[in-house]
């Protein structure tokens, strides 16, 4: 066991940290939540250029070569200041594209988008899906050397500004199966495609698609029917990117809330002194330590190759995040009193970002279910 | 162990350690001991210290000992992994004073005399210590105590006052005790830490029932005890620095993950044993949420814990997950014995009947969790704990 970062990791963390504290302080954020696009392409481009949209991803598709531990980093530390670039929805689009596609797919879709000169964005989520990959009732029929596709999409994130779709359809299967969920990607501009923008609590922009258009053969990522193992990844990898976006914003909030108990006065001392502020400060820490403990985890094992591992790890970690998650920001506004409730105080933006957080990539309740469900959940345990 | 990316894989030759002790745990645990052990049930002294001498042949009592002293000078992820097996495995948990407070203490400032005279006698198991800490005025506020030593001038101290919730001290052998060696300084600096041999006139000990139906507690009275001034260990009124040295060495051990894993195991065999509405509760989602939830906690605790052994295997100071690892450790082993009472419906209602009218399985959850009400208590409460890294980790002043 070693969780001490490689130098190269760690001057990844230095890097990040740095360009978010002076380039991307939460007023940047705070700016570009009245901006039709919400973050800014520029930006975007530096990323590309610098290499961390493609952190994780292979060299070969144009990615630097690492891990998801490196994406995880990169988040973490995008978290400390709500750096508004869609880094994470981008990561999971690219990762379903990355498993699922081919070669020719990934030169022309993703290798773009790893040096910052596009956006991708998977639209899974249905209205009747909930958290369900499975349950997909957008249709793809297939014609000669053609598919039609039917139906729509919920809160793709980055979808407004997204140049192409990763997009799940029933190709096949019984409704929710897990057999015939096929993946395509779909180009923006493909007629029949409405996108129509809606803004996020968070301050982002996502987008609701109808789908009733046309796309070639070659739009079909991997094989017809068989897309349910790299949606399922894909999802899980998000699911990772949540839960280390969310160490960043709870190790960041606990701080801000800290430094608020050590120099805001009431009845003539710091609130600080109060054993009852104490003790809840106590109670933020210990969790934001286990989100931490967790998020590390799952960055790892969502690699592994066995789904029970990796399944089991990302959704231990999924609820960690909820609950600690849920408790460090919640208390963060407690603790802060009345100015917590401003819009102008940044306690409330850490707080809304949590919340999208723990309801992207399967949220507490599914999480819970599906470890409850996974065989791990019976290991060792004895006969009756 | 030093590679280059983080990585949460045991190395083969740890891997192969844990198959030994698991291997050694089979073969070296007698039938009746392994009985018992795999219902959980309550050992009683007999049996803990049966355990204890099987394990000190095999070298492996004493865990976190340095090879000088007897210790199998193991490294840190081998100790964890023995004690984690060990904790798995069900069997008789020793007895901690001597092992794991006294012991290491001594290791640490006791003189050379000291360390001859005590330490190999721990380790055979041939005398049983108990802790001489809390009074009935000293609880959270140790260092108010009151228990008194005075120098008799004859190279003796004459100990008077009461110790409370010393445990076990009726099977012990030894008591070592806080005591007040100096009543004019001011409270801490005031203390002294003692050995004191049971058998000396003037102590009485009476045992007293806790909530779980079995006698750990007692209280332990001391009238004119008269002590040689060999057995102080360090200073004479540095006791409060011996004192927390000790509360230090307590706290690698009491995350009790594998207690936990294995209660939480348990449980899940109990609740694919209780029927309720056609089914099994391990088949009703409602309980499996219940029991994932707990061990989705133990789970982030484990990877805290793992954390802090990764970082110690590498020489590094324990960072602040550490200090989280009773606090949640304790709250948790708590509240799977009361999802265990929860599943076990009105089985759980039974208090010591005769075999038969419960599961097996289940004879000894309802004593447990009365009894276990206590780990959030002892070691330092975890109120006080939470003053405690409100004002250490956190900055929060007083």
């Amino acid at each position: 066991m070693n969780f001490d970062l490689s130098e190269d990791q760690k001057l990844l963390v230095e890097t990040v940290a740095s360009f978010v504290k002076q380039k991307s302080p939460v007023s940047r954020m705070r700016g570009l939540r009245s901006d039709p696009v919400g973050y800014s392409p520029q930006v975007w481009r530096q990323m590309g250029q610098f290499g961390w949209l493609g952190a994780a991803f292979p060299e070969a598709v144009g990615g630097a070569g690492g891990g998801l531990v490196d994406a995880a980093l990169i988040l973490e530390q995008l978290g400390t200041t709500l750096v508004p670039e869609p880094v994470l929805p981008a990561l999971v689009a690219g990762w379903a594209l990355l498993r699922a596609g081919s070669a020719p797919q990934h030169r022309r879709f993703l290798a773009p988008m790893l040096a910052g000169e596009s956006l991708l964005a998977l639209a899974y989520a249905e209205p009747q899906s909930r958290h369900d990959l499975h349950d997909v009732e957008t249709r793809a029929e297939r014609r000669s050397g053609s598919y039609r596709l039917r139906g729509a999409k919920r809160f793709v994130l980055a979808g407004h500004a997204a140049r192409a779709f990763v997009v799940s359809a029933r190709s096949g299967g019984a409704p929710r199966a897990r057999d015939g969920v096929s993946l395509f990607i779909v180009d923006r501009d493909t007629p029949g495609v409405g996108v129509q923008a809606v803004a996020t609590m968070d301050g982002r922009r996502a987008a609701m698609l109808t789908l009733d258009c046309e796309v070639g053969a070659d739009a079909l990522l991997g094989q017809e029917g068989d897309g349910a193992d790299a949606l399922e990844e894909a999802v899980d990898v998000g699911a990772t990117g949540a839960c280390a976006e969310g160490v960043g914003i709870t190790q960041t909030v606990l701080q801000m809330t800290l430094d608020y108990l050590r120099t805001r006065e009431q009845f003539g001392v710091k609130i600080g002194t109060f054993q009852a502020l104490q003790h809840r400060a106590v109670d933020m820490f210990v969790e934001t330590e286990l989100c931490k403990s967790t998020a590390i985890m799952a960055s790892i094992k969502v690699s592994d190759h066995d789904p029970v591992q990796r399944q089991s790890a990302v959704s231990a970690a999924k609820v960690q995040l909820a609950v600690g998650g849920r408790l460090v920001t919640q208390q963060a506004i407690q603790l802060h009193g009345g100015i917590g409730i401003t819009d102008e105080h940044d306690v409330g933006l850490y707080f809304k970002r949590m919340h999208i957080l723990n309801s992207l990539y399967g949220d507490e309740e599914h999480h819970l279910a599906r470890f409850a469900a996974l065989p791990s959940f019976l290991d060792g345990v004895p006969a009756p | 162990m030093l590679c280059d990316v983080m990585d949460m894989t045991i190395s083969p030759e740890h891997v192969q350690f844990r198959e030994e002790v698991r291997a050694f745990i089979r073969e070296a645990m007698p039938p009746h001991l392994r009985e018992k052990a795999a219902l959980d049930a309550n050992f009683d002294m007999k049996e803990v210290m049966e355990w204890h001498r099987i394990l000190d042949r095999k070298g492996w009592v004493a865990p976190h000992w340095p090879r000088e002293y007897g210790g199998p000078g193991l490294d840190v992820t081998r100790r964890f992994i023995l004690t984690e097996e060990l904790e798995l495995s069900g069997a008789p948990q020793l007895s901690p004073f001597g092992l794991a407070m006294v012991g290491p203490l001594l290791i640490q400032y006791g003189t050379e005399a000291q360390k001859k005279r005590f330490l190999p006698k721990i380790l055979s198991g041939e005398e049983v210590w108990c802790q001489g800490y809390s009074e009935p005025n000293a609880g959270s506020d140790l260092a108010s105590l009151r228990m008194r030593a005075d120098d008799d001038g004859k190279g003796h101290f004459v100990v008077n006052g009461q110790k409370t919730w010393t445990t076990y001290a009726q099977y012990a052998d030894w008591i070592f005790c806080l005591v007040r060696t100096d009543p004019k300084a001011k409270k801490q600096s005031g203390i002294s830490f003692l050995l004191i041999d049971l058998k000396t006139p003037g102590i009485t000990v009476k045992p007293f029932l806790t909530i779980g139906g079995t006698p750990a507690f007692c209280e332990t009275f001391l009238d004119n005890v008269v002590v040689p001034k060999e057995n102080l260990v360090g200073t004479l009124n540095g006791g409060w620095t011996m004192a927390k040295a000790l509360l230090g060495h307590e706290r690698t051990l009491i995350a009790t993950v594998g207690q936990s894993a294995r209660t939480i195991r348990r449980i899940k065999r109990i609740a694919g044993a209780t029927r309720a509405g056609g089914r099994t509760l391990l088949d009703d989602p409602i309980f499996q949420g219940k029991i994932a939830r707990l061990e989705i906690k133990l789970r982030a605790l484990q990877m805290a814990n793992y954390r802090a052994i990764a970082g110690a295997q590498l020489g590094q100071a324990p960072g602040p997950e550490s200090s989280i690892l009773k606090l949640r450790g304790s709250e948790i082993l708590q509240q799977i014995y009361e999802l265990a009472m929860e599943i076990m419906g009105l089985n759980s209602l039974s208090w010591f009947n005769e075999p038969g009218v419960v599961p097996e399985s289940e004879q000894w959850v309802a004593s447990a969790f009365n009894y276990l009400r206590a780990t959030t208590i002892y070691g330092g409460s975890n109120e006080i704990q939470k003053n405690i890294i409100a004002k250490q980790i956190l900055g929060l002043g007083s």
